[in-house]
């Protein structure tokens, strides 16, 4: 796996990867208002880096995706997920402190179909940012690891 | 069109085909995507719960009409479920890779080192 | 801040774990002091926590309270005037403070051990966030009122348990018997959500006390009820369905194999839960007490005889282990098949079962930790190879003694007080349980002098031994503290935790399912 794959394959994944960083992202937004959220967006996320890693093999990469990068925001994803959950102890935990009260993310909704507009929601967009890193940091980590894995084994 | 029962025959088929597969076959890699068929024979039968007639999907952004939807809570299931179904599987082929390793095959038949 | 972790508790209690498991690796890059200290304090905190709890839970003699995650009340006004119930809700009640009592017992246990084990070697950090998850996880599953909170809590427990055992990815056996044990639970909660999924069809709903309200007991009823007692029973251990018990316990470290114990409790909990609140008297009690009993007594049977044929001291204690299971559901199974007369003996017998948990959890713990400091000593597991420890590590030897006949029944260990509790009852309903119980308990005091006569008496060894640190003796010391005051004052303990979790679980099904449908 360490060369990667022919030039029309590493061409065209350096053409469709950033498109596909930006659908991924543009699903852990839109969470909250069509299908998606934060393991959804964080799974296409996730599959754009493997692309690369089949792509260009892990030669290629090295630099951009190291394990201590993808662990330490993993960690940072999960603890801004709690601290969201902690952030409205006052009343419980979990409460949704930012809906309706007109700050940021918090527009009031209106029952019923609607145009969906993004600043709705309260901590629920944040929340699908946290899960969305982590789920993104967490999925490459693993995928990184069996590629470590599995060259390991081809060179035994 | 209706389906009819269709949708809960075919989870149930796939639940048993899972099951057969983790029971009968050799290959750990087999075993797992048994394993995986049972997930997702679950999941199916989850969804299809949640499903009442000409229902549209439970969405209010750009929804085309504001009449009957189908159920959102199944779908929230199953996605839980399918985020714990990768954590389950990617656990599970960890340890194949490892068991690869160390016993050098693949066959069920052949890693009892642990008896009694 | 004593009024918020009061008012709290319930979900604070598997926040800070899930915060510990969160946090370690971050912290563990400051160092290794750094890391431990971090973790005895989210153990101490999280032991805290579990008695304001049980304090706030006992103090008012068991009936249950509420905790809605996300709101104020769990109802939701539809502009149709309608109110349906929508927030995941917490509900802790007698069961479930005692069964969180008993975790956060074993988990303080297990951190202190996991401190010197940890000691000489590398890559503990990813040892300790597993270990927090787990606990949140089992945490999660004793208090939780939602029924598919409960299953993603046991998934949570089943990958954070599997990993704990293939942690140690050098040794062959580790992988094997975490691919085994991994594909064993996976399939086991998949059953679980099939039930669920089939209760959720039904009825509607998820949450516990509203289908415990609208349960009808019919075909699919039934069928739901096989698929969670066959899931829940083999994460439990039951025998049929024990394969994986051996390769668990022994395959993991010596203090996960103490918290997989409390793993395994808590989906004995689960079952207990489903069998008493949320079925009750929608199902024939008394054929669903006679099968539990039928397989108490092939647990014990079956347990016990597997023990005397092994030479791994960690799966003689785990065979031990699983036929202590057997105990606690010969006691419940008893309380289950008279409950709809309730005689007094059926009373009797759930307090002998639900105490037993907590004696099994305090002695097995101990037992694990020592075979820890064994291993450790004499560089295998292995009975046959090991002998003349006694000569240097004096206290384990004792330990293990009182740890061993606390087990088998000998009193004044706390093991006696429950298990003649159960004794007694189960022979009221029919002398053979009894007899088949005693036997057991008897057989089992042969395995574990058996085991201690291999391990600790014998010739001095000719290499030098290492002892027990004081570090793995704290916890041991402390857990064997445990066994024998429970055991001088088991009446007291009774009155004052025992006694509020039968309550709880033979007449609160009302009070359960009052809590959330006749209020806000």
């Amino acid at each position: 796996m360490k060369s990667g794959m022919s030039i029309i394959v590493r061409t065209v994944t350096r053409l469709v990867y950033g498109l596909a960083l930006v659908y991924g992202f543009y699903v852990i937004m839109h969470g909250h208002l069509t299908p998606g959220g934060g393991f959804q967006g964080g799974a296409v996320v996730a599959s754009a880096f493997a692309l690369l890693l089949v792509a260009f093999g892990s030669a290629g990469i090295k630099g951009l995706l190291n394990a201590h990068l993808l662990q330490t925001l993993e960690e940072l994803g999960a603890l801004a997920f709690l601290g969201l959950g902690f952030a409205g102890i006052g009343t419980a935990f979990f409460y949704n402190l930012l809906a309706n009260t007109g700050s940021c993310f918090g527009a009031t909704v209106a029952l019923g179909p609607n145009v969906g507009p993004l600043d709705t929601g309260g901590i629920l967009p944040l929340m699908n940012w946290a899960v969305g890193l982590k789920v993104m940091t967490g999925i490459a980590a693993v995928v990184l690891a069996m590629l470590i894995g599995a060259r390991q084994e081809e060179a035994e | 069109m209706n389906l009819g029962n269709m949708p809960f025959v075919a989870a149930a088929l796939l639940i048993l085909l899972g099951i057969y597969a983790v029971l009968f076959k050799r290959n750990l890699i087999k075993i797992v995507l048994g394993i995986s068929l049972v997930e997702t024979g679950v999941n199916l039968l989850l969804v299809t719960l949640g499903y009442r007639t000409d229902g549209i999907a439970p969405i209010f952004t750009l929804a085309p009409r504001a009449g009957p939807m189908v159920l959102p809570t199944p779908q929230a299931l199953t996605l839980t479920s399918i985020v714990i179904g990768l954590a389950t599987t990617a656990l599970l082929l960890s340890f194949v890779v490892w068991i690869h390793r160390h016993y050098g095959t693949l066959d069920v038949r052949k890693i009892k080192e642990l008896r009694g | 801040m004593t009024a918020l972790m009061t008012q709290h508790a319930p979900v604070l209690l598997i926040a800070i774990p899930l915060l510990g498991a969160f946090a370690v690796p971050i912290l563990g890059k400051l160092g290794r002091g750094a890391r431990d200290a971090f973790s005895g304090l989210i153990a101490l905190l999280t032991a805290a926590l579990a008695g304001v709890l049980a304090a706030n839970v006992f103090g008012q003699t068991g009936a249950a309270s509420l905790y809605v995650l996300g709101g104020q009340g769990f109802q939701l006004p539809l502009p149709s005037g309608m109110s349906v119930p929508v927030r995941i809700v917490l509900q802790p009640d007698g069961m479930s403070a005692f069964m969180t009592l008993i975790t956060a017992l074993i988990l303080l246990a297990a951190v202190l051990f996991s401190f010197s084990y940890w000691r000489d070697r590398s890559g503990g950090t990813l040892y300790y966030s597993l270990l927090f998850l787990l606990v949140a996880g089992v945490f999660g599953m004793e208090l939780t009122g939602d029924l598919f909170n409960f299953f993603v809590f046991l998934e949570v427990t089943s990958i954070a348990a599997c990993g704990l055992i293939g942690f140690r990815v050098w040794r062959k056996t580790s992988q094997e018997a975490g691919f085994k044990v991994m594909a064993l639970y996976t399939l086991s909660g998949l059953f679980v959500l099939l039930a669920i999924g089939l209760l959720y069809g039904q009825y509607g709903g998820l949450n516990v006390a509203y289908v415990a309200n609208a349960l009808s007991g019919g075909t699919l009823d039934l069928i739901a009820l096989g698929l969670l007692l066959a899931g829940l029973a083999l994460k439990a251990g039951a025998v049929p369905l024990h394969m994986w018990a051996p390769d668990a316990y022994g395959e993991a470290p010596a203090p996960v194999s103490a918290v997989l114990v409390a793993n395994s409790q808590a989906s004995l909990y689960g079952l207990f839960r489903v069998l008493f609140t949320l079925y009750g008297p929608a199902i024939r009690t008394e054929t669903a007490g006679w099968l539990l009993i039928t397989l108490a007594l092939l647990t014990i049977f079956v347990g016990v005889t597997m023990a005397l044929i092994q030479k791994d001291i960690k799966r003689l204690i785990a065979y031990g282990a699983v036929s202590q299971i057997g105990y606690m559901l010969l006691g419940v199974g008893v309380g289950l098949a008279v409950s709809v007369a309730k005689p007094d003996y059926g009373f009797v017998a759930m307090q002998g079962g639900i105490f037993h948990m907590l004696n099994d959890a305090a002695c097995i713990g101990l037992l694990f930790l020592c075979s820890g400091a064994v291993i450790r000593a004499a560089g295998t597991s292995d009975l046959d190879r090991m002998g003349g420890l006694a000569h240097s590590m004096k206290w384990t030897g004792a330990l293990f003694l009182i740890g061993s006949f606390a087990l088998a029944g000998v009193p004044p260990f706390n093991g006696f007080a429950s298990k003649f509790l159960i004794y007694e009852a189960s022979f009221r309903l029919s002398p053979f349980l009894a007899v088949v119980a005693i036997l057991s308990s008897i057989l089992l005091l042969a395995v574990f002098v058996k085991a201690f006569q291999a391990a600790f008496l014998g010739a001095k060894p000719s290499v030098p031994v290492r002892r027990t640190s004081a570090g793995m003796m704290i916890p041991m010391v402390a857990l064997a503290l445990v066994v024998v005051v429970f055991g001088l004052f088991p009446g007291f303990f009774l009155d004052r935790i025992v006694t509020p979790a039968v309550n709880a679980l033979w007449y609160g099904r009302d009070a359960y399912i009052g809590l959330v449908l006749g209020g806000g």
